[in-house]
């Protein structure tokens, strides 16, 4: 399959540090790409470089496969949306969408043209003339997307184009932002440090920490087979166990915790009887029962009392103390109702499947 | 109900303190800028029939048409001011986008501080300086000579070419301050994302940059071509005897002729002109005054 963006072992340092480190990454034709990782990891060091606004101390970005090398943002075949968006509040929403036209020398009428069906395919028909003060939020999102898409780029890209809007709006756009791509089939190169933005939109998602990578994959792969501590930690809300191997087992590994907290789980990558290491089990995966009589036969099993109740409609939790090491678990709550009447202090009993719970050398990092 | 009856009690209390408030600056407005200029106006229209016997009349102004002297002063007068106004701009804008967008830190505040260094020596001074500089036996002529680049000393007072320096000089900060406050405020992703939409260096200056800067620009040419306008130093101690200035006209007339009406007849046509001129400049740049004021 044809690679619209190829960066190759890219490297940007400013002064000691190193923000962008000889990191490589492929988008193919058509594809949502999504880089996740939490502020200051260096995604909008990485984009810019992709723009074209920063030149990289080392590596080669080759966009539809052509190397950018000596290439100015403006004759590069992307676009960018930017943060907050930077719509030309001098020009109506008619002249921002066409300026990029106008800009390539394109005839008046040809011009208008397009930008009028741009604006309807984004929904916005016929508000050319308004004022980008006249705009609602998510107005503005489908103007700065509609002033880039109207070039028909090779390649857009997107740094937290949803960051500035409020969360029920961030909702709504996500979908659209997906809708968009799938009918324009343009391919996106997408930035967010919100997990779930990038787990909704996109067919592939990086994860990224200090510059590098940790793991690239599809959204499931990220959540159900993380590759490092940092991806089972970032994606997803997960509980973590710090301590030492004590026995392994074929993929499984067994390990206690300094309070002497035992715990059973899959092994990932290599790890030796002795190590330092860290498991991470998700809220779901954990059994809650009032009895623990009533827990599948296979789980291992703990007990604790309900420390609280983290009610949140579909994504409602409590967090339990195991009752002798204290150790806090977080554990979701079936949508059966079943624990509607659970009270603070009551006593519980939880598990889980050992397959089910992940387990990394401590600060082990993707390639 | 309640309510309205409270605010109703509460209103004539509020305007009350407001006109006191206001008092200090409406007295200056009124003393020191209205009175004068009425007294101006009356002066400039009346005419000396006998002793302490005055009439109405359009006298003063008739001898400013009928005398090309003085007209043409007047023309030249303006023209040179906007002349200045704008190379001040010209000069000032790069240096402005240099302290605005690229100096960073402690670079940006020497910067500001470098504007501000020729106001800590009196206007006086400060023309002096140039004329020490330019004079025929003065620093520059002689650096021309010493170089091999003219034969002789020449001398470079006394044209319309140093007024006009002079005047830019001494103009310039007051061009800066507004520019950089105005390109201060332009986002610099707005640059970013007209260069990324094929923008050229050209076409943002003039699509972008300028049309954001446009108040910022027009408040400093305001205030700079009435400093120009009314200047009366540099152009008559740079310019000599025949710098033709119209605040010389202006002089001679209240100090050493002590024609006081005519005198008032130019200072008034001097604030038809200032006005007329800024005006027009609004006009044709489509810009409010109101907006720019603010925006300053
Ligand atoms: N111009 C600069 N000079 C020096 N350091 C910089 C510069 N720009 C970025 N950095 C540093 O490089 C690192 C990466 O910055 P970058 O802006 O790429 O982060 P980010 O992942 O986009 O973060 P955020 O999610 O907060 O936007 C940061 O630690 C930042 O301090
Ligand atoms: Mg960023």
């Amino acid at each position: 399959m044809q690679q619209d963006l190829e960066v190759e072992r890219v490297t940007k340092r400013y002064g000691i540090q190193t923000a962008v480190d000889a990191l490589s990454l492929s988008v193919a034709h058509g594809s949502f790409f999504s880089i996740l990782g939490p502020s200051g990891c260096g995604k909008t060091t990485l984009l810019r470089i992709v723009a074209g606004f920063l030149v990289p101390d080392d590596g080669d970005v080759w966009i539809g496969g052509r190397s950018m090398r000596g290439v100015a943002p403006n004759r590069r075949p992307v676009n960018m949306v930017f943060q907050h968006l930077a719509l030309f509040p001098m020009m109506t929403v008619g002249e921002n969408v066409g300026y990029g036209l106008a800009r390539r020398g394109a005839a008046r009428a040809e011009i208008a043209g397009r930008v009028d069906a741009m604006l309807k395919r984004v929904g916005l028909p016929g508000a050319q003339d308004k004022r980008v003060d006249q705009l609602s939020g998510g107005q503005r999102q489908r103007v700065a997307i509609a002033r880039s898409l109207v070039l028909e780029p090779a390649l857009l890209l997107l740094d937290e184009p949803l960051g500035a809007l409020d969360l029920k709006l961030r909702e709504h756009m996500k979908i659209e932002l997906k809708q968009l791509q799938a009918d324009f089939g343009t391919t996106f190169v997408y930035i967010t440090h919100d997990q779930s933005e990038a787990l909704v939109l996109s067919d592939h998602v990086a994860v990224m920490n200090a510059g590098r990578f940790e793991q690239v994959g599809t959204p499931q792969e990220l959540y159900y087979q993380p590759r490092t501590p940092f991806v089972a930690g970032f994606v997803g809300a997960n509980n973590r166990v710090a301590g030492r191997a004590v026995r392994i087992d074929g993929d499984g590994v067994e390990l206690a915790t300094a309070d002497g907290l035992a715990v059973r789980a899959r092994m990932s990558g290599t790890i030796a009887a002795g190590d330092a290491v860290e498991a991470f089990v998700r809220p779901e995966v954990v059994h809650l029962a009032r009895e623990a009589a009533e827990l599948p036969s296979l789980a291992q099993r703990f007990s604790g009392r309900v420390e609280s109740l983290l009610f949140d409609g579909a994504n409602s939790a409590v967090l339990v103390r195991e009752e002798r090491t204290h150790a806090e678990i977080r554990i979701a709550l079936p949508q059966t109702g079943r624990f509607a009447d659970l009270e603070v202090r009551e006593k519980v009993a939880f598990g889980f499947e050992p397959q089910r719970a992940v387990c990394f050398r401590a600060g082990s990092h993707g390639s | 109900m309640a309510a309205e009856t409270a605010v109703g009690i509460a209103a004539p209390r509020a305007r009350l303190a407001l006109l006191l408030l206001l008092a200090p600056a409406l007295v200056w407005l009124v003393g020191l800028i209205v009175l004068p200029h009425l007294e101006l106006a009356v002066l400039s229209l009346r005419a000396r029939v006998a002793p302490r016997v005055y009439e109405l009349s359009l006298g003063q102004y008739r001898t400013f048409i009928d005398e090309p002297l003085y007209w043409h002063t007047f023309v030249r007068t303006a023209g040179i001011s906007i002349l200045a106004t704008v190379c001040t701009l010209l000069i000032a804008f790069p240096a402005a986008w240099y302290i605005a967008k690229l100096a960073r830190g402690r670079a940006r505040s020497v910067l500001f501080v470098l504007c501000l260094i020729p106001f800590w020596v009196s206007e006086t001074v400060r023309t002096l300086g140039w004329m020490i500089l330019l004079r025929e036996s003065g620093v520059l002529p002689r650096v021309l000579v010493d170089l091999g680049i003219t034969p002789a000393p020449i001398e470079m007072l006394y044209h319309d070419a140093t007024i006009l320096a002079g005047l830019v000089y001494t103009s310039l900060l007051f061009m800066v301050v507004p520019l950089v406050s105005a390109l201060e405020s332009l986002d610099d992703s707005l640059i970013e994302a007209a260069y990324d939409l094929g923008g050229t260096g050209w076409s943002i200056l003039r699509q972008i940059v300028v049309p954001h800067a446009a108040p910022g620009i027009a408040a400093g040419s305001i205030v700079v071509f009435m400093l120009t306008l009314g200047n009366y130093l540099t152009p008559t101690l740079l310019g000599g005897k025949n710098s033709l200035w119209f605040t010389e006209q202006i002089y001679t007339q209240f100090i050493t002729r002590f024609n006081w009406e005519q005198g008032a007849a130019f200072g008034f046509l001097l604030l038809v002109l200032s006005t007329a001129i800024v005006w027009l400049g609004l006009k044709l740049t489509g810009q409010h005054f109101g907006d720019v004021m603010r925006r300053s």
